[in-house]
């Protein structure tokens, strides 16, 4: 057994620093790479790329990304674990290993590949079965929607991700796998923790939770004393350096930038956090009040004493359906009397509409360089303002009535208030919505499934 | 004197659906206890008014010296449905941080505020 293992975050999201699990896998030592791509919004996406294209329907950006580093992983037994498959885990395997033959990998690479989360095809078995599926939030039943639904995927845990590692995969593609898991996984695996030590489980999946945002741990959105943080231009991305004892060291690799220290490890730990004593994912229940934090040196912060408890019989399900049009568009009002004309021009843009006999279910104004982001805590703003930003979206279900509005903010340059520009980007884009519907699941109910595939 | 909660704590925002989250950090240990008396849930919901539609909840981590509140309802439908320029609930953060609390000038000056 290993006295120490090394996971390192190698992404925030899809879309983020593409740099980063490259300078991760090169700047210093690690044993894992995790990899998060999926949002919630982000399966809806693969979804529709999927009807567009059977082909398609996963992070593309993750098969990019292994060209580039495969074989680094391969020569220093770097494994990586990653949810890029989305809702084609297995055309993202394939993509993956057509990419280890192109770089001469053959019979070098093991590729696991984690299925079992979509769930799509099997809701109308789920609803006929007698099994309720209601909103988590709302008691709203699934079939109320159903008709609408475009996606449905169960987070899965850690542990089909530990029997893929087990079975001596070394890069692992899932679709919706928590992003928690990622980092737990190889930490089970490599001490042989077992599923129901619920204090070590619970202290890898705090880990994971530390670094699933990359560098919002290392220095990045970090307002503790944000000026003084160094090199954000190069900033290193977070590494959990963990032992068999449950206790982890969060670090970055030497000669990167951005800030390992206990106020920027406090702000991620309270990301997204809902009730701290009950953090629940399929492995555990992690108790984040008992979490101790020490500074050991020069960007370690060390975390000690997490107490978990038992996980629960259900599985999340996330539904994602469509939920009617919207779009948003934007003028900018210069000086003088910047906000005045703003204002006026969205008292004229909301008459015009109101003629035109238009249905929204919402309409919001915001003023940008006003109150976009405070609202009213903001307070009034300086006579002498520079430039209002004014931003109109409205969100309806008549795709037709969407539409006619984005027809009308350009009218506003020459029929509006003065001193007006910004519309250079064109007419605002008309997008369809995507909802979503949060509900649990019995965990008996799901099958996961891993395969190794070989290049 | 009133002092502004950015001088006695930093703070993280995000979002679950249509709730914000905002964590909020004493910058010091010893300002802990002051934010658990006096950034109630209560002050909280009154310092947000029409932002937040619904219920504040209010959770304590005296390990981390940090509280963490709930802001239900105040996303504008929250993800994707939302049509505003936050509807992740990032600068929430900052827009709690702008509260004002009432603190005796001597508790003030045993804390070195003035």
């Amino acid at each position: 057994m290993k006295d120490k293992v090394r996971v390192a975050g190698g992404q925030g999201f899809w879309g983020d620093l593409l740099t980063a699990p490259i300078d991760q896998v090169r700047g210093g030592q690690i044993d894992y790479l995790m990899l998060d791509y999926l949002a919630e919004v982000t399966m809806s996406i693969v979804q529709k790329q999927k009807q567009r294209d059977p082909k398609a329907g996963y992070a593309r950006d993750f098969v990019s990304l292994m060209r580039e580093i495969l074989p680094d992983c391969v020569e220093k037994n770097i494994k990586v674990l990653s949810n890029a498959g989305g809702v084609n885990v297995k055309g993202c395997a394939e993509a993956i290993k057509d990419v280890a033959v192109e770089l001469g990998l053959n019979g070098r690479v093991k590729i696991g590949v984690v299925t079992g989360d979509d769930v799509l095809g099997r809701l109308t078995e789920f609803l006929d079965g007698g099994v309720a599926i209601d909103n988590m939030d709302t008691g709203e039943s699934l079939s109320e929607i159903l008709d609408k639904v475009q996606s449905a995927n169960v987070y899965l845990g850690a542990q089909p991700l530990v029997e893929a590692l087990d079975k001596g995969a070394q890069i692992i593609v899932g679709g919706r796998l928590t992003d928690t898991g990622l980092t737990l996984a190889p930490l089970m695996h490599e001490f042989g923790w077992r599923f129901d030590d619920w204090d070590k489980v619970a202290a890898g999946t705090i880990g994971g939770h530390i670094i699933e945002c990359g560098g919002q741990c290392s220095g990045g959105n970090c307002q503790f004393d944000w000026e003084a943080i160094p090199d954000l231009a190069n900033i290193g991305f977070p590494i959990v350096e963990a032992y068999p004892n449950g206790e982890f060291v969060i670090t970055k690799h030497e000669n990167t930038g951005g800030l390992v220290n206990i106020p920027s490890i406090k702000e991620q730990l309270l990301y997204e956090m809902g009730d701290p004593k009950s953090y629940i994912t399929p492995d555990v229940i992690a108790d984040f009040t008992t979490i101790q934090l020490a500074g050991e040196g020069e960007n370690r912060v060390r975390v000690s004493g997490i107490k978990g408890n038992k996980n629960t019989d259900f599985y999340k399900v996330s539904v994602a359906y469509t939920g009617g049009w919207k779009a948003v568009g934007t003028l900018v009002y210069a000086y003088p009397q910047a906000f005045e004309k703003a204002k006026a021009a969205d008292a004229i843009l909301r008459a015009r509409l109101d003629k035109l006999g238009l249905r929204f279910d919402t309409i919001l104004t915001e003023f940008v360089g006003v109150n976009a982001t405070h609202g009213h805590l903001s307070g009034e703003p300086r006579a002498d303002i520079p430039e209002v930003q004014l931003r109109f979206g409205v969100r309806g279900q008549s795709k037709a009535d969407v539409e006619r509005f984005t027809k009308e903010l350009a009218p506003l340059i020459l029929t509006g208030p003065p001193a007006v520009t910004g519309f250079a980007g064109g007419r605002p884009k008309v997008e369809e919505i995507m909802a979503y519907f949060p509900a649990l699941i019995p965990k008996s109910l799901i099958e996961t499934k891993v395969e190794i595939i070989e290049a | 004197m009133k002092i502004e909660l950015l001088k006695l704590a930093h703070a993280r925002s995000g979002d679950k659906g249509d709730t914000a989250n905002v964590g909020v950090i004493a910058l010091r240990d010893e300002f802990y206890p002051l934010l658990v008396r006096e950034v109630t849930t209560e002050r909280v919901k009154a310092h947000f008014g029409a932002m937040v539609k619904g219920a504040v909840e209010r959770f304590e981590l005296p390990n981390l010296k940090a509280l963490n509140f709930l802001l239900h309802e105040s996303l504008g439908g929250g993800g994707t449905l939302s049509l505003m320029t936050d509807a992740q609930g990032k600068t929430f953060s900052t827009a709690l941080l702008r509260m004002h609390i009432e603190i005796a000038d001597d508790e003030a000056k045993n804390l070195g505020l003035i």
